[in-house]
């Protein structure tokens, strides 16, 4: 479902020199499969995912999701795919407060070019428990709610692939389960691929599959511990 | 969801901005409806005032500014009389073959109520039986009519009257009541001899609906308005009919008419037979030997003065206005802007969504004509509002009638104006969005 091929990224620093952020020779994730990367910061963990999701281009490489290759494709075409196939759960769940709770997962499906269905989200809001909650706006609910509002809004559109950029980071360690049940639940209830990334070793060892992510990115240094 | 919808949101988010920034819009655009509205009913109001006969007669010692301005809008002081026997040329004399009607003027009492003045003119009945004011939609005359239960004055009934529709709202004055006019224009003159009103006369949106008409024999023989007897000639003097005495009965009360060679007219309307007739008027009074009085022609005159004043005047009101709706179009653009670091996250957000650059600019764009068209369209409303409030007091002051719901053709390019200026205000913003920085604006959180 997901396929990197020698994936290479890098930044120009102020004083010109190249800074090598991202260099994976291959990440394969099959259909509904869930995926744990872990990794310190700054070993590209943001940096991996945004190339995938189209939001930022891979200098060389090949990123192929559900047959098509990402990298190759016209920034529109790019922003179309990912409103389509993609979904994204942020650290800070990245709710946008002028809209309600029902509005948000609405939102996530404007951009894909087809009906709007509004039936639909308020059914994922109904599945996270949030029935109850559908006109609230982000300020008005808890941080945990928010985080399943965050949830619904991802699985909007069906994607072939959810991508969580440490969602657990802002919850506290009493909630960090319920968010990380709740993703894995979700993703398999839709079929959805997952590839979470993480530096917490709490939240990747529930996972059945982990990589290490400076491993299996040749630009960073592995960890000294 | 829409982009209207989001656009809105984000509007509502930011309602205090979002307000006074629509507010100030709305205020620009509700003072150029006010201009627009009041100027277009001024030009009509003047014209329409200035319709329904071709030439003004009067003494030849004022302007023609002076003249007509009291002839037609009854405003300023009259200019010195003509003998009457001038104003007979035109009925029976040299001038009568190119007239189809002239109406005299007497100018120069007044009748004071309530804080306010009203000049009253001395005519004929001939005013709102054959002199019409300004045109109807389909091209006929618009002809003088009277309330319910009124009549034109009679002219063998020397004190009758008849007064204007602003006159009857603002005094109470009614049908059957009298009325005492005041000799000169201020309020402390002399009174004369009081007029019985015999009519009203329905609205005409003319500055006649501010005058009180009252039958010019009875002005004659009031006081202080006929020449002097060591004026007549020796056969004058001994035609001359001394005032009988007052029978009730009598609506002439005694008077018999004053002799011609007492009178004297201020102005004098005239209809000529067609545009040959008015020309050869023209030539005759203003070229000929005869310095006695001078013609000039109403509609040119108001239209050289709606050139030559009103228009320029409107023109920089318009250009103010517009640099008003200016102004609060970068207001519009200053606001949005400012807010574009604020809301650089959410937009990087919309883009994680799949919101492609054009979309989230179109969306800043969209916001930007929504600010614009709300304001305008309070502002439309406003201009309206306010053209209702002041309505009345126009209407008492100037004789202007002014409507709630009266609409200039200008206005219908107001909305598609705005559009484009919002689109234009909107597009730095726009840019702004478009070229967000959606990893660094993400990695930056709220």
């Amino acid at each position: 479902m997901l396929l990197l091929k020698n994936v290479r990224k890098s930044y120009r620093e102020p004083n010109g020199e190249t800074l090598p952020i991202l260099d994976i020779p291959r990440l394969a994730l099959a259909a509904g499969e869930q995926i744990v990367l872990r990794g310190r910061s700054g070993c590209g963990k943001t940096t991996l995912l945004n190339c995938i999701s189209g939001l930022t281009t891979a200098d060389e490489g090949q990123i192929t999701i559900n047959g098509t290759d990402v990298a190759g494709l016209q920034e529109v075409a790019r922003d179309r795919f990912r409103a389509r196939f993609i979904g994204f759960v942020f650290q800070t769940f990245n709710l946008l407060p002028a809209f309600s709770a029902l509005e948000n997962v609405v939102l996530g499906m404007t951009f894909t070019g087809q009906k709007k269905d509004s039936v639909r989200a308020e059914k994922l809001l109904a599945d996270v428990g949030l029935s109850h909650r559908l006109t609230h706006k982000p300020a008005a609910l808890s941080v945990g709610e928010q985080q399943r509002v965050a949830v619904a809004r991802a699985l909007a559109n069906q994607p072939k692939l959810l991508l969580a950029d440490e969602p657990t980071a802002n919850v506290d360690p009493a909630h960090q389960q319920q968010v990380i049940d709740l993703l894995c639940s979700a993703c398999e209830k839709e079929n959805v691929a997952m590839l979470l990334v993480t530096h917490s070793r709490e939240v990747s060892d529930q996972f059945a599959r982990i990589e290490q992510l400076e491993q299996i990115n040749r630009a960073v240094q592995p960890a000294t511990t | 969801m829409s982009f209207w919808k989001i656009a809105w949101r984000n509007m509502q988010q930011r309602a205090l901005a979002s307000s006074l920034t629509g507010l100030s819009m709305a205020l620009g655009v509700a003072l150029m409806i006010l201009v627009i509205v009041i100027h277009e009913v001024t030009v009509e109001q003047f014209e329409s005032d200035a319709q329904g006969y071709h030439l003004i007669v009067g003494g030849s010692s004022g302007g023609d500014a002076q003249l007509v301005m009291n002839t037609v809008f009854h405003i300023g002081s009259p200019p010195y009389p003509i003998p009457y026997r001038y104003y007979r040329q035109f009925v029976d004399g040299a001038y009568a073959p190119y007239t189809k009607t002239a109406v005299p003027y007497c100018i120069g009492d007044s009748y004071h109520i309530n804080g306010s003045r009203f000049r009253v003119v001395a005519t004929t009945p001939e005013l709102f039986e054959k002199i019409s004011y300004g045109a109807n939609d389909d091209g006929s005359d618009k002809r003088y009519e009277f309330r319910a239960g009124g009549r034109n004055f009679k002219a063998d009934h020397f004190f009758e009257a008849v007064i204007g529709s602003v006159v009857a709202s603002k005094s109470g004055l009614k049908v059957g009541d009298t009325f005492e006019p005041t000799h000169g224009m201020s309020a402390t003159g002399d009174k004369h001899i009081d007029f019985k009103i015999v009519g009203i006369l329905k609205p005409t949106g003319t500055s006649n609906d501010r005058a009180l008409f009252a039958n010019m024999e009875g002005f004659f023989l009031l006081e202080g308005h006929a020449l002097p007897p060591e004026a007549l000639s020796a056969d004058e003097a001994a035609a001359y009919k001394p005032v009988g005495s007052i029978d009730p009965e009598d609506p002439n009360r005694g008077f018999g008419p004053l002799p011609e060679s007492q009178r004297e007219v201020t102005s004098i309307l005239v209809l000529c037979n067609d545009d040959i007739g008015m020309m050869t008027l023209d030539h005759k009074i203003n070229k000929g030997k005869d310095r006695t009085a001078m013609a000039v022609k109403p509609g040119y005159f108001v239209q050289d003065m709606l050139d030559n004043i009103i228009g320029p005047i409107r023109l920089v009101l318009l250009v103010l206005t517009i640099l008003i709706i200016v102004v609060a179009g970068i207001s519009i653009l200053v606001s949005i802007y400012n807010s574009m670091s604020e809301r650089s996250h959410d937009i990087a957000v919309m883009r994680a969504l799949g919101a492609s650059r054009a979309a989230v600019m179109g969306i800043i764009m969209v916001e930007s004509i929504l600010l614009s068209l709300l304001g305008g369209v309070a502002g439309v409303l406003l201009g309206h509002a306010a053209i209702g409030l002041i309505s009345p007091m126009i209407e008492a002051q100037a004789g202007i009638v002014l409507k709630f719901w009266q609409f200039n053709w200008q206005e219908s390019l107001l909305i598609p104006g705005l559009v484009g200026f919002a689109s234009l205000v909107g597009f730095l913003p726009a840019l702004t969005a478009y070229r967000t920085d959606v990893g660094r604006a993400l990695a930056g959180g709220r």
